[in-house]
């Protein structure tokens, strides 16, 4: 097979940047791999003998394995930094620790920070490709490409169809990288949960707010779920768990709200009880392992994208 | 011999004074004088000013040089000279150094310091609490002894309201002004940036306005029962002008400054985490932007302060969140102020200068900020059209944390006199 891809970047920093035709290259490529990974057909040459870093300053378990994954499906040797291992602890500037990778022959460098713009300013003071697995509340761009690869498989198209986001979304890179990422592939976005976790001003993103949750469920082709985010409120955002179960948790009631034929999303980790009933997150409805088993070629399509910008050499994909 | 300096066919620029004209200006032994004799006319160094405005040297009343304690960043000597290249001739430095300035021995050390490094005026504040820590009263009276023209905790707003309350008290007694840092630190926990659109784009944690303006509104409340002067730092919400505008129209003894990048840059400037637009408070939105400018065209704010506040770029390069706050601005604080009020057309130049002299000068009962005939002979001569490029790198300040570096900016320096003593010859230190 002989398609011809283009793409000009050596970095996905954020999904912002990206125009709708990028979008879709990258998804012409997770398809190729996804295609080649349901014939068993499980290891692409593309990073042969190259060394792909992860480092990961913030926990992950999700991310990280499937960045793991698709770097070792594509031959790549993989190897994982992790907040506590790495020099940043002993007072080691991010400049140095990234300079040190590269000068160890890093062939990319995939990182999470709880910083929001880290990836940006790591892009900058590197030459080789960086990839953001998620950067404090900014921008996870390869779970809101993941998203929308599990969206479109099961819609065809997202030209209309109504998204609800519903959680934490203040403090959500998931939900930021989503809510820019859908509109461009023709979704329209709802953003939904407490008034403090989802302000007014997401609307200036282009996203419908609501705080009513029949009316952010009951014209929804699909409603993605986050998790609250203890780690990153400062002061509580509202009264309890407890309170934000009874007013916003997804139960089967309310998933009676929603469409018929509408699904269930979640990035994970999920909170079973807390923000989705386990029976639902385990239901027919729920796409959730989907999105995980979709995590693996979106990002293999990334990495293989951007390496060979990087190196200039043409894309080739599995036949 | 006397020293005397005659600066002639400039256009003198005097705004305490109420003088815009072309003519001389003279100084005997470091005071100015109304003319000089024929045989101090035959003595003096005679300066020509064509086409040059000459005016009182600038006064800001808030700079950070980081003596005793951070001096990596800055030193009496460094600030002192990028302040007269800036064509500052008086300075008022905040007391957040290390060891902070709650005590009269750290006041005496920087005292000492100045009189042997600095080349212009440098006036030390005191803190207003003892450690900066909000809790108890640092040693006004005692502090005033040393020499501090103001107290004020800068960086570290006092939050107890009953702190605040006998510290502007107590300082009445002794007629110094109160300098508060308006910040509100329930609401600000984390915050690195302006929260607003960009906030939440941006993915980082915001800084409402409203921080600052309960603060504004509280200090407005103290300063009206105990009748303490109470001035607000480096005001950046169009809502705090507001009530600062509503306190004056009751005569309430209340004061504001802006600084320069408040009223040039908003946060979208932020869009690339930049760490050098990264200071406390942070940029505001456009509307915060005018309203200062509406402010300082009626008189709402008093003065232009640049809260020069050195970092070193180690320091600064990193990830956004952990970088430091501030500035710095002293160098081009003339040129980007003529350029948002001046060549604007929103002030005249006269005005303009007002803002950066005696306005500032009055508010901390400094002798500086005029050509009155008798006061110390402190002068800027400057080309208010004069296209340049700032160069951080260029710059006579130890660090180059500054925003406007690449930018091309209107209104240069070309000299700077203390006390009838030349400083600055528009490249180079003299003192």
């Amino acid at each position: 097979m002989s398609q011809s891809l283009s793409w000009n970047r050596k970095d996905l920093i954020d999904v912002e940047f990206l125009s709708r035709e990028e979008i879709e290259t990258i998804f012409t490529a997770a398809t190729a791999f996804k295609k080649a990974m349901e014939a068993d057909d499980n290891k692409q040459p593309y990073l042969d003998g190259r060394t792909v870093v992860n480092l990961f300053l913030e926990p992950s378990t999700r991310t990280r394995l499937a960045f793991e994954v698709a770097a070792s499906r594509l031959s790549a040797d993989t190897i994982t930094v992790t907040g506590a291992a790495s020099s940043l602890t002993k007072g080691e500037t991010l400049r140095d620790t990234a300079q040190n990778m590269a000068a160890l022959k890093a062939d990319m460098i995939i990182m999470r920070h709880s910083a929001s713009g880290a990836p940006h300013y790591l892009s900058e003071v590197v030459d080789i490709p960086v990839i953001n697995a998620g950067d404090g509340s900014h921008a996870h761009p390869t779970q809101a490409l993941l998203d929308a690869f599990t969206l479109l498989e099961k819609f065809g198209s997202l030209n209309g169809k109504e998204i609800t986001i519903l959680g934490d979304i203040l403090f959500s890179r998931v939900a930021r990288s989503n809510i820019i990422c859908l509109q461009k592939l023709g979704a329209k976005v709802t953003v939904a949960g407490p008034s403090t976790l989802v302000p007014k001003g997401f609307e200036a993103m282009g996203a419908t707010v609501c705080h009513d949750l029949k009316k952010a469920l009951e014209n929804a082709d699909a409603v993605m779920l986050l998790r609250i985010q203890h780690e990153r409120q400062t002061s509580t955002h509202f009264p309890s768990i407890g309170e934000y179960t009874s007013m916003f948790g997804l139960n089967k009631a309310r998933a009676k709200w929603l469409k018929p034929g509408a699904i269930i999303m979640h990035p994970g980790p999920i909170n079973r009880g807390v923000e989705i009933d386990s029976e639902l997150a385990d239901s027919e409805q729920s796409v959730i392992l989907q999105q995980v088993t979709n995590g693996i070629v979106v990002r293999m399509a990334v990495l293989h994208l951007c390496y060979c910008h990087h190196k200039g050499i043409p894309i080739e994909l599995p036949t | 011999m006397s020293h005397i300096l005659w600066i002639t066919n400039g256009r003198v620029i005097d705004p305490a004074n109420g003088r815009d004209a072309v003519g001389d200006v003279f100084a005997v032994d470091g005071k100015l004088v109304g003319s000089l004799t024929d045989q101090q006319q035959a003595d003096a160094t005679k300066v020509d000013a064509q086409g040059l405005v000459v005016a009182p040297g600038l006064v800001d009343i808030h700079v950070h040089f980081r003596y005793p304690g951070q001096t990596h960043k800055e030193d009496i000597s460094s600030g002192t000279r990028a302040a007269a290249a800036g064509g500052f001739t008086s300075v008022v430095c905040m007391p957040n150094t290390s060891p902070v300035c709650d005590n009269a021995g750290t006041i005496q050390r920087i005292i000492d310091k100045v009189s042997r490094d600095a080349v212009i005026n440098v006036y030390p504040t005191g803190c207003l609490t003892l450690g900066m820590k909000g809790e108890s009263l640092a040693p006004t009276g005692q502090l005033k002894a040393a020499g501090v023209v103001a107290m004020t905790d800068d960086g570290a707003c006092v939050q107890s309201n009953e702190i605040m309350r006998r510290a502007v008290e107590y300082a009445k007694m002794f007629d110094l002004p109160i300098m508060d840092h308006c910040q509100d630190e329930s609401l600000t926990e984390g915050a690195v940036m302006n929260e607003g659109e960009w906030s939440l784009r941006l993915g980082l944690r915001g800084w409402p306005k409203a921080a600052e303006d309960i603060i504004v509104a509280r200090n407005v409340i103290l300063s009206e029962i105990t009748g303490a002067h109470i001035h607000m730092q480096h005001v950046s919400s169009a809502a705090s002008v507001d009530i600062l505008r509503r306190a004056k129209d009751r005569g309430v003894p209340v004061s504001g400054e802006a600084s320069p990048h408040h009223i040039e840059f908003t946060d979208a400037k932020l869009a690339n985490y930049d760490t050098g637009f990264k200071m406390n408070p942070p940029l505001r939105s456009d509307v915060d932007r005018e309203a200062l400018i509406e402010g300082l065209c009626d008189g709402t704010l008093d003065c232009i302060a640049t809260d020069h506040a050195p970092h070193t770029a180690t320091e600064k390069d990193c990830e956004f969140d952990y970088a430091p706050f501030g500035i710095i601005g002293l160098e081009n604080s003339l040129a980007s102020t003529l350029g948002t009020l001046y060549h604007s057309k929103r002030l005249t130049l006269s005005e303009v200068i007002a803002l950066m002299t005696h306005k500032g000068a009055e508010i901390c009962k400094l002798d500086a900020g005029t050509l009155s005939t008798g006061a110390t002979a402190d002068i800027c001569i400057f080309d208010p059209d004069e296209a340049w490029t700032v160069d951080a790198e260029q710059f006579f300040s130890k660090s180059r944390n500054c925003p406007w570096h690449g930018a091309t900016v209107k209104g240069k320096v070309k000299a700077t006199y203390v006390a009838g003593k030349q400083v600055f010859d528009g490249s180079t230190i003299t003192a």
